[in-house]
């Protein structure tokens, strides 16, 4: 049953599995992020009290998503390679982190050009602002980590080590908006309850994020080739493929 | 009595190390000056006036231990790595959590406790009352021994590495930015008269969380370090 699993270890067949796969997550990606952008910009209807301005959510709000998602998937790519050393987990790892770094800033400064207009200032040390910005440093220290070590195994180990302590801020980001009463917004979606967030402007935002989602998934791919090519630079299987 | 074998092993190697810092009393008080020296920067750049200092002296102070103890952290593991000592401890059989928590808590107690009996001193400089005193150094307790142990995961990570501290400190501070928010409020409250039983309660859990499941990650981080 863990055939497929298993087979994904070995860097020729990732690589040619990797290379079908990736137009699959470019095109619908292309596709439903045009869809939500028309929708978002276009057909949702104006916020009663942030008028037009509130439309910058359907990039603000998925990149947040992504960037504590990435997060989460680099450190279970992380644990694998730990657990069932496979270089493939490791470079993985490896490929998330500076596509999570830039959904990590895209997301901090849309919320920066967000909170200008709306809240009066550019910045503010609330609590979601505060964890999303230690979650961009976590981030620049794994790959400052990965960066610093010469031997590439000791580098993916270490690096991986790191990625499981430093997930401890995911939790804190997400529910820093309910445990501490701040400037930011609370959850509107991801409740245990309906969402409080009006189904027109939900529809838009839900396409975002599997939009974006099926993004990560062709960068990944792309990513994780180039990856793969680094690191079996001198193989033989490279010849043929 | 005869203790547990993993019992003296630690005990020997707490023993070990303190012994081995009273034959360099120098490099144990550095990190002390240095947190004397940043935080007499602190009213030498922003204004002498105590009734303004006051407002951000616990922050100053914790900053200022946060930092001190970040110096010492770079040089935790790095000569029992270099002469082979660690490992031979990888290879003893004990845990070898248990050893290296031997190690932070020596580390802590040449680093950590001289900064927290001397907080008060420093804070009164900056303007502390003396209400805040207790909070101060509680707080400054429970967060300088957390800080050994995450200083003690990312030591094991980047032992041996090139400019190891800058990178250490990368690494740390992140994860010790919530210490450093609930400690300073901590004071922030104790000084407003309110009680900071909050905090500090938040404070104790993330001790005990990095007592609990830092050794973990310190042997896990020591024996990628140590086989190559």
């Amino acid at each position: 049953m863990w055939t497929w699993f298993h087979k994904f270890g070995s860097p020729p067949h990732a690589y040619r599995l990797l290379g079908k796969l990736a137009p699959w997550f470019g095109w619908t990606s292309l596709a439903l992020i045009l869809l939500a952008t028309w929708w978002g910009l276009v057909k949702a209807p104006a916020d009663y009290q942030q008028g037009d301005g509130f439309r910058i959510l359907y990039v603000h709000a998925p990149s947040a998503w992504m960037s504590m998602f990435i997060y989460v998937v680099m450190a279970i790519a992380a644990a694998i390679g730990l657990i069932w050393r496979m270089k493939i987990a490791h470079a993985a790892s490896a490929a998330c982190a500076p596509v999570g770094a830039s959904f990590t800033l895209l997301a901090l400064v849309t919320g920066a050009i967000w909170g200008k207009p709306m809240w009066g200032t550019w910045w503010v040390w609330d609590a979601r602002l505060t964890s999303e910005l230690i979650l961009l440093f976590l981030y620049l220290g794994y790959m400052a980590l990965r960066s610093s070590f010469d031997d590439p195994q000791r580098a993916d180990r270490a690096a991986a080590v790191l990625a499981i302590v430093g997930v401890i801020n995911i939790p804190i980001i997400h529910y820093s908006v309910e445990w501490w009463t701040t400037l930011h917004q609370p959850a509107s979606v991801t409740k245990m309850s309906r969402p409080t967030i009006a189904l027109p402007m939900l529809i838009p935002l839900f396409l975002m994020i599997i939009g974006f989602q099926l993004y990560f998934g062709w960068v990944l791919c792309r990513r994780l080739r180039g990856e793969i090519l680094r690191r079996e630079r001198n193989a033989s299987w490279l010849k043929e493929a | 009595m005869s203790l547990a074998p993993t019992w003296q092993a630690a005990r020997l190697v707490l023993q070990r190390d303190l012994t081995l810092a009273t034959r360099r009393w120098d490099e144990a008080a550095q990190p002390l000056i240095f947190y004397v020296v940043v935080t007499t920067l602190f009213p030498l750049a922003t204004t002498p006036d105590l009734s303004q200092l006051r407002v951000i002296s616990g922050g100053v102070v914790w900053v200022a231990a946060l930092l001190a103890s970040l110096l010492a952290l770079e040089s935790l593991f790095r000569s029992d790595v270099e002469d082979g000592t660690m490992e031979q401890w990888v290879l003893s059989g004990q845990p070898l959590g248990w050893l290296l928590l031997a190690k932070v808590l020596a580390h802590w107690i040449l680093t950590g406790l001289p900064l927290v009996l001397m907080a008060p001193v420093v804070g009164t400089a900056l303007g502390l009352p003396f209400s805040a005193w207790g909070t101060l150094m509680l707080s400054l307790l429970m967060g300088t021994g957390t800080l050994s142990i995450l200083g003690g995961i990312g030591a094991a990570l980047t032992v041996g590495v090139r400019r190891g501290s800058v990178l250490l400190s990368l690494l740390v501070l992140p994860l010790a930015m919530p210490l450093l928010i609930f400690g300073a409020r901590a004071v922030a409250m104790a000084m407003d008269g309110e009680s900071p039983s909050g905090p500090l309660q938040l404070l104790a859990a993330i001790f005990f969380l990095s007592l609990s499941l830092g050794p973990l990650a310190m042997s896990a981080a020591i024996r990628i370090s140590v086989e190559n």
